[in-house]
């Protein structure tokens, strides 16, 4: 099959989930059902690739199939952003925060640290990547123990609250938050065709990029930083979703084996839109709610990395 | 000609190159020749801005490469360093494709294609263009990215220990072409080299760098002498007229 003829199968294969997500028992009430799982949708497609694109590019930025942007430790900032408004002023501020506020406070804080990641990081010439992934990893691990600390010392009602956060769902999302979403991912997607032509390049590494003409720490600079501004709206909308990366990102590269970003970037954002919005539909039509979005497509995902594993080993 | 002006480098404390000042002859092969540590990667790599320099210039035609376009620089040199370990999987064909990108980005031309399939054919990989680079033996390899380079279609090249891990037959076929470049094409081609013998017998100029200097440049002829050649490599190295090529004999 060529490439073309899969993606144009996956794109049929989303937009027929998506049909089926947004008119399913959808009874005579319609007017009303069909606008809020539109938003929700809208939503879905917004992280989904987000998601997918942010880990591709990190993955040829780093020439690693099994990294994610997580690294970076912004999931584990976000969260302990929650942690640190609950601990300080209690869960109340947080539930009552205007929306807009909030949003802004978690991509503010995720953007400014990772800069000040890329300042230190790029301040020195010469520098290994991984040098740069430490740092964030260490910063995770950082942050991950100051809000577990935290989270010891809070109210177990409190801790409920910070509990819904820990966790990525498109069950109550904030209309207002997916347009204005939409409108910075969209533009952060425009500022990106500028360097979409470097990621082949890219990918064949640092040396071959520079010998071909790419303004190497110019280019990576800005692609990581888009690469930040991505996951940060996307944890921001629905919480801490940077897992579906790797899945569906090596997913893409398992049906395409090509290094050509115009098929993989497309590839991978319509895998992810596919595990969302049909890990979504089992959410609410199976398991009627009562698990969450992200215990089904971990659970997916590492069925199916088992299969890759002992496929892997028999070849 | 590349110009190198009073260039310094050091990794951390320690001085990896002092003061450089050469030139590096048009159209013709130089060799950069020198025990291991010498610094002769490293200005390799500042030739090509891969990596900067602490102090210093680098010129190219006159013109100073950090004040020049990286775009458009590589147009004009192209360098390939030792380790191309890519876990990409590439066809020969895409690899030298990539060649192009200066030129065209990702979508080649009529003219690109043409140029792509001639710099397959110049290392005699046409028969095997469509095989990955995974399948291939560490010769097929090395010639496959230097057909790369080659596609780029560059006045200079440099190449980083190009025989690495060659066997005779190939060091010969890569050293042969390289010389056919420089006749035929008209290049200007730079190597870092160990192999005294295939310097000598394919290298029009020679440079020579000990301890972060250059201590003696000259043509081939005048480089090759016991005397010199003690002075660069610490060692006894007697030196055969074997049909009108100078070999070293350094086996005691």
């Amino acid at each position: 099959m060529s490439h073309k003829v899969k993606l144009t199968t996956l794109g049929i294969l989303a937009a027929v989930l998506i049909l089926t997500y947004l008119w399913i028992n959808i009874g005579s009430n319609w007017s009303y059902i069909l606008p809020r799982r539109g938003m929700k949708i809208l939503a879905i497609l917004l992280t989904g690739s987000a998601i997918a694109l942010s880990t591709i590019i990190f993955q040829t930025i780093t020439l690693n199939r099994i990294l994610t942007p997580s690294v970076l430790g912004l999931d584990t900032l976000y969260l302990f952003i929650q942690t640190i408004v609950i601990y300080l002023f209690g869960s109340a501020t947080l539930t009552m925060m205007n929306s807009y506020t909030h949003f802004l406070i978690s991509v503010g804080f995720m953007i400014l640290f990772a800069t000040l990641l890329y300042k230190i990081f790029f301040g020195h010439e010469g520098q290994n990547i991984y040098f740069l992934l430490l740092i964030g990893l260490v910063f995770g691990i950082l942050f991950n123990s100051l809000s577990s600390f935290m989270q010891v010392l809070i109210d177990p009602n409190e801790f409920q609250i910070l509990q819904d956060r820990m966790f990525a769902s498109f069950n109550n999302i904030n209309t207002d938050l997916v347009w204005i979403s939409t409108v910075c991912l969209l533009l952060i997607f425009v500022y990106f065709l500028r360097f979409y032509k470097f990621l082949d390049v890219l990918s064949l590494g640092k040396h071959p990029a520079i010998n071909l003409g790419v303004r190497y720490n110019f280019v990576v600079k800005r692609l990581l930083i888009i690469v930040a501004i991505l996951i940060s709206i996307a944890t921001a909308l629905v919480g801490p979703i940077t897992f579906l990366g790797l899945l569906v990102v090596n997913i893409a590269y398992e049906a395409f084996p090509t290094y050509q970003h115009r098929y993989l970037i497309p590839a991978s954002i319509l895998i992810s839109f596919i595990a969302l919005v049909g890990g979504q539909l089992i959410v609410e039509r199976i398991f009627t709610f009562e698990t969450t979005l992200s215990v089904i497509i971990n659970f997916v995902g590492g069925i199916y990395f088992i299969y890759l594993l002992l496929k892997e080993r028999q070849a | 000609m590349i110009e190198v002006r009073n260039v310094s480098k050091a990794y951390g404390q320690k001085p990896v190159l002092e003061n450089i000042s050469v030139q590096i002859p048009k159209r013709k092969i130089t060799s950069l020749i020198g025990p291991n540590g010498a610094g002769k990667s490293t200005l390799l790599s500042i030739m090509s801005r891969l990596i900067s320099q602490d102090q210093g210039t680098i010129h190219i035609d006159g013109q100073e490469i950090s004040q020049a376009k990286n775009e458009e620089l590589a147009k004009k040199i192209s360098i390939l360093k030792q380790e191309n370990r890519t876990n990409l999987r590439l066809t020969i064909k895409e690899l030298v494709s990539f060649g192009r990108f200066p030129y065209s980005q990702n979508r080649l031309t009529q003219e690109d294609q043409q140029l792509v399939d001639q710099a397959i054919d110049y290392m005699n990989l046409t028969s095997i263009q469509h095989q990955y680079l995974d399948q291939l033996s560490g010769g097929q390899k090395q010639r496959a990215f230097i057909a790369m380079i080659i596609a780029q279609d560059t006045d200079y090249i440099l190449l980083d220990e190009p025989l690495n891990n060659l066997d005779m037959k190939h060091s010969v076929q890569i050293m042969k072409i390289l010389q056919r470049l420089v006749v035929e094409l008209g290049k200007t081609i730079c190597i870092v080299i160990h192999d005294i013998n295939f310097a000598s017998c394919y290298s029009d100029y020679m440079i020579a760098l000990k301890d972060g200097k250059v201590i003696h440049e000259g043509t081939t002829e005048q480089i090759m002498d016991s005397s010199i050649l003690r002075d660069i490599y610490d060692m006894d190295i007697h030196i055969q007229h074997i049909q009108n090529h100078k070999i070293c004999v350094y086996f005691s």
